[in-house]
């Protein structure tokens, strides 16, 4: 009988991410931290074509890619002259599932049933969820699902209670857990009892179904208008929406394009709190996920992420909540699309970075989401206002997190907060060295180029920062 | 006594780790609770009152035993009510729009 306490199931999950499917990860690794990603990347063996039309049999992909003329009008009312972008949104809500969550789950649960695994099984507290059981509903695989849903009182945000029913409404299994990060540990244990197949967020598969997102934007703006979109703004989490689509724009040719990620802007609250908990009206798409993967995004429940979102990023912005909702009401009432709140994200981000754009430039909003009882604004604002949130119109810069949720009172306000990338990578090398327990003297040339692809820097950057550690 | 009875949807909960076997990175409000689990699926068992211990077939056809905590739970999130602070923004926007004519 195997041990089944916390600390030795955490011990097995080499053996059991392997057992569940995952790619033999040691074959990658060289020097003292690097591996050969790309290779693995490479060794699912898919084309990015085979991707599209295994997609497009999930009733997934070829979302429309929307111009928004109410939208960019606004913004060219309200910024200098000669500037305000043109603004345009990939309607991924279009998917299956109602979200982008879609390609990466597809190409996963094709993967599980091609090699003959019995069902598959996912920890997430996003649209992934609903992505993967709905996947395995149409391929026929058995589908357990594992999300972060109440605190000790039993009390759940209402878009995370909506994400648990859509599961449910596939026809998942689904194993609604209190705050905690033992999420990892419960899923690696139900891996091991039940042989299925690991459809995390972070296998190279969940990645490589994001790709088809930016290469339809990026073909379609060649196709349209001749050159690829000038900056694509991104919500960013744990890094595969980022990543994913990134690549797929290189993949299209569009070598120029700005990758801009955006978050919610929810600092100061402690993700595993149970107190914090519900205080926040975001689920995902925030910072306590977006800063934490950039510095390391190795940890997750797989022991190399496929999402790196660093070697991606050229900017990285926040927004605060009450933006998000601002722009969601916008979107509705000027143009006539209602959808999801947290995929709203980076569009609250792109009416502001339009702003310092030229006329004739492309800003595309690479998602969009599925909305509904729960996933609503008026949903999350009731319900926040019920755990004693304040809520106001006001200038969003005096947004605290978990204090209160502010919403402009005039566009002009929506604001982004920039991040600094360079404080980041930095952040990313030191940890990367502690983690390892190795000194910069150590190192050799094959790990400095690794590390100066990882933050998209080169390589004298690296050496620069490394001897100044 | 609220009970169940073969076949029902009901929903269970299992108490997959208690405080003291929690991990150590856990913030202390977190660690002081016990880590728990809700799964929902059809009863297995003849009859059973809501407390007891009972077994489950999940609708991944799995078999599960846990603390019956409720029959049929309703779905209780909803799309709350209009929010007054958003109601205004589609018109002053709009307005906005007209005085420049749509163009920017």
């Amino acid at each position: 009988m195997a041990d089944l306490s916390y600390a030795a199931v955490m011990a097995r999950q080499a053996q059991i991410i392997k057992n569940a499917g995952g790619p033999d990860y040691d074959q990658f690794e060289f020097g003292k931290v690097g591996f050969d990603y790309e290779g693995m990347m490479a060794s699912t063996g898919y084309t990015l074509e085979q991707v599209r039309e295994i997609q497009l049999a999930g009733k997934t992909g070829n979302t429309p890619l929307l111009e928004l003329t109410k939208l960019t009008a606004l913004v060219r009312s309200i910024s200098a002259p000669g500037k305000g972008a043109r603004i345009f949104v990939k309607d991924e809500a279009a998917n299956a599932s109602g979200s982008f969550k879609a390609r990466r789950a597809s190409l996963v649960v094709y993967e599980a049933r091609k090699r003959g695994y019995p069902g598959v099984i996912a920890g997430t507290s996003g649209n992934y969820g609903a992505a993967v059981a709905s996947q395995a509903a149409m391929q026929g695989l058995k589908c357990i699902i594992l999300q972060e849903v109440y605190d000790s009182r039993g009390f759940g945000q209402p878009e995370i209670l909506e994400k648990s029913r859509a599961c449910e409404a596939y026809g998942a299994e689904v194993w609604k857990l209190t705050v905690g990060p033992e999420l990892f540990y419960i899923n690696l244990l139900l891996l091991e009892q039940t042989g299925y197949f690991n459809a995390s967020l972070y296998t190279p598969y969940s990645i490589l179904g994001i790709e088809t997102l930016g290469y339809e934007i990026g073909s379609e703006c060649l196709a349209r208008f001749g050159r690829g979109p000038d900056a694509v703004v991104i919500t960013h989490a744990g890094g595969g929406n980022v990543t994913g689509t990134a690549r797929g724009l290189l993949k299209a040719g569009c070598n120029t394009t700005r990758i801009i990620g955006a978050s919610v802007d929810l600092r100061g609250l402690h993700m595993a709190s149970d107190r914090d908990f519900n205080r926040k009206s975001f689920t995902t798409g925030h910072t306590g996920f977006g800063v934490p993967f950039l510095v390391n995004p190795d940890r997750t429940d797989v022991p190399r992420n496929a999402a790196r979102a660093l070697r991606y990023l050229d900017r990285y912005v926040t927004v605060s909540q009450g933006e998000v909702f601002y722009a969601t009401e916008a979107l509705a009432k000027l143009e006539g699309l209602e959808r999801g709140p947290a995929g709203n994200t980076s569009l609250a981000a792109a009416l502001a970075l339009a702003r310092e754009m030229d006329r004739d430039a492309l800003l595309v909003v690479q998602e969009t989401e599925y909305t509904g009882a729960g996933k609503h604004p008026t949903a999350q604002l009731t319900f926040a206002r019920s755990q004693g949130i304040e809520i106001r119109r006001g200038d969003p810069r005096e947004n605290i997190p978990g204090q209160n949720i502010v919403i402009p009172r005039e566009p002009e306000q929506l604001h982004v907060e920039e991040v600094d990338l360079d404080r980041i990578r930095r952040s990313y090398l030191k940890n990367v060295l502690q983690r390892n327990s190795v000194r910069p003297a150590d190192l050799t040339p094959e790990d400095l180029i690794y590390l100066a692809q990882e933050v998209k820097k080169d390589q004298a950057w690296v050496e620069e920062v490394l001897g100044n550690g | 006594m609220i009970t169940a009875h073969k076949g029902e949807y009901v929903e269970i909960k299992r108490v997959i780790l208690e405080p003291a076997n929690r991990s150590s990175n856990v913030p202390d409000d977190t660690r002081r609770l016990p880590y728990v689990a809700r799964i929902g699926g059809f009863l297995l068992e003849e009859e059973a009152a809501v407390g007891t211990t009972v077994t489950i077939l999940t609708p991944a056809e799995r078999v599960i035993q846990g603390q019956l905590l409720a029959v049929n739970p309703p779905y209780a999130h909803h799309f709350g009510a209009p929010v007054p602070e958003l109601l205004t923004i589609g018109m002053e926007l709009k307005s906005r729009l007209e005085k420049t004519g749509g163009e920017g």
